[in-house]
């Protein structure tokens, strides 16, 4: 009479740690997924460099090695250091990368005595478009092709085109310009982004 | 007469059916459409019109026209956005997890609960009748019940 009623009750007891293990892991398992939402949404808002520019910082430029469409072989934005670079992101389906290509390339022709590169970084687009865009705006400065857009993150690049400006030592300064820069209302701040990459001179 | 005519139109629609076949060797837009991604929207094609969609649409057709396979145009597409055009990871590699994880999901699901609906009617198999109540309880259960039909 005792032993079956020992039995059921290990039998119980077994099945009660059974879902209390159950219990346990589903409560982790669900905790995680919340904690990961969290981390997810914490870092995915913070825009790139792009965010901490907008917040009155000057952070380090992202390194990229990218293959170059104007020329055979990788560029790597860090063998620019020493120089003033504006780096430009656009994409041979964009209508304003049309309008601003002249207004870079003189840009680019302007300064460049002082030591000055517009570096063009080509996204989401095909390599062959991107080769045509350049032929007809006649293009001469640096572009490299990031067809994947492995780039836009960590730059907190929203659309195209945008454009950034680096100093000499290599750090974001002015304003992130998000749209054309030839365009009325960003003249003065492409003009003063220039000025600042090139140190003030 | 009649039946004649209802031969020819018979023949005429297996003929208009067939055309797509006998025409396209290739292969199908619409298909690889809802298979590659369009890169600024993450939807596929076939629900994105954006600029570079509608590039890449256009580029199907061409590769298409000129003779490509599915996977040759996939493949070249591959090549110049990256591997997340393709809305289904490919089936090896690392990539393989996506494909994995959910089958053994459900495996282990389906083990799960299998043992709770195997241990559930076990238990109730063991489970002994109550054991018969005594006299003082009985006594009890008695007189609560009387005072309820009062």
């Amino acid at each position: 009479m005792t032993s079956p009623d020992h039995t059921a009750g290990t039998g119980r007891g077994t099945a009660g740690r059974a879902k209390t293990v159950g219990q346990v892991i589903a409560i982790t398992a669900v905790a995680a997924l919340l904690g990961l939402l969290v981390w997810k949404v914490a870092k995915g808002n913070d825009g790139g460099v792009a965010g901490a520019l907008a917040k009155g910082n000057n952070p380090v430029a992202p390194a990229f090695t990218l293959p170059r469409i104007d020329a055979t072989g990788d560029l790597a934005i860090a063998s620019l250091k020493g120089k003033a670079v504006v780096v430009n992101f656009w994409a041979s389906w964009c209508l304003p990368c049309k309008d601003e290509a002249p207004f870079l390339q003189k840009t680019y022709e302007q300064y460049r005595e002082r030591g000055l590169v517009v570096l063009g970084v080509d996204a989401q687009d095909f390599r062959q478009d991107a080769k045509r865009f350049m032929r007809r705006f006649g293009i001469t400065y640096p572009v490299v092709y990031d067809g994947e857009g492995s780039t836009l993150g960590k730059w907190g690049v929203a659309g195209f085109p945008e454009t950034f400006f680096v100093d000499r030592q290599g750090r974001l300064v002015g304003e992130r310009i998000a749209g054309g820069v030839d365009i009325e209302r960003n003249r003065d701040t492409f003009d003063r982004g220039v000025q600042l990459a090139l140190g003030g001179q | 007469m009649r039946l004649a005519t209802a031969v020819a139109i018979v023949a005429a629609a297996l003929l208009v059916g067939a055309a797509p076949t006998l025409a396209g060797a290739g292969p199908n837009p619409a298909d690889l459409e809802a298979e590659i991604v369009c890169p600024t929207c993450k939807t596929t094609l076939d629900q994105s019109n954006s600029p570079i969609a509608a590039r890449m649409k256009a580029f199907i057709r061409e590769r298409i026209a000129a003779g490509d396979t599915a996977a040759q145009i996939k493949a070249q597409l591959v090549d110049q956005f990256g591997p997340a055009v393709l809305a289904e990871p490919p089936r090896r590699g690392f990539d393989l997890l996506a494909w994995l994880l959910p089958l053994g999901g459900l495996a282990v699901g389906a083990v799960a609960v299998g043992a709770l609906a195997w241990s559930w009617s076990r238990r109730r198999a063991d489970d002994e009748p109550a054991p018969p109540l005594g006299p003082d309880l009985e006594r009890r259960v008695d007189d609560e019940l009387a005072r309820f039909e009062d």
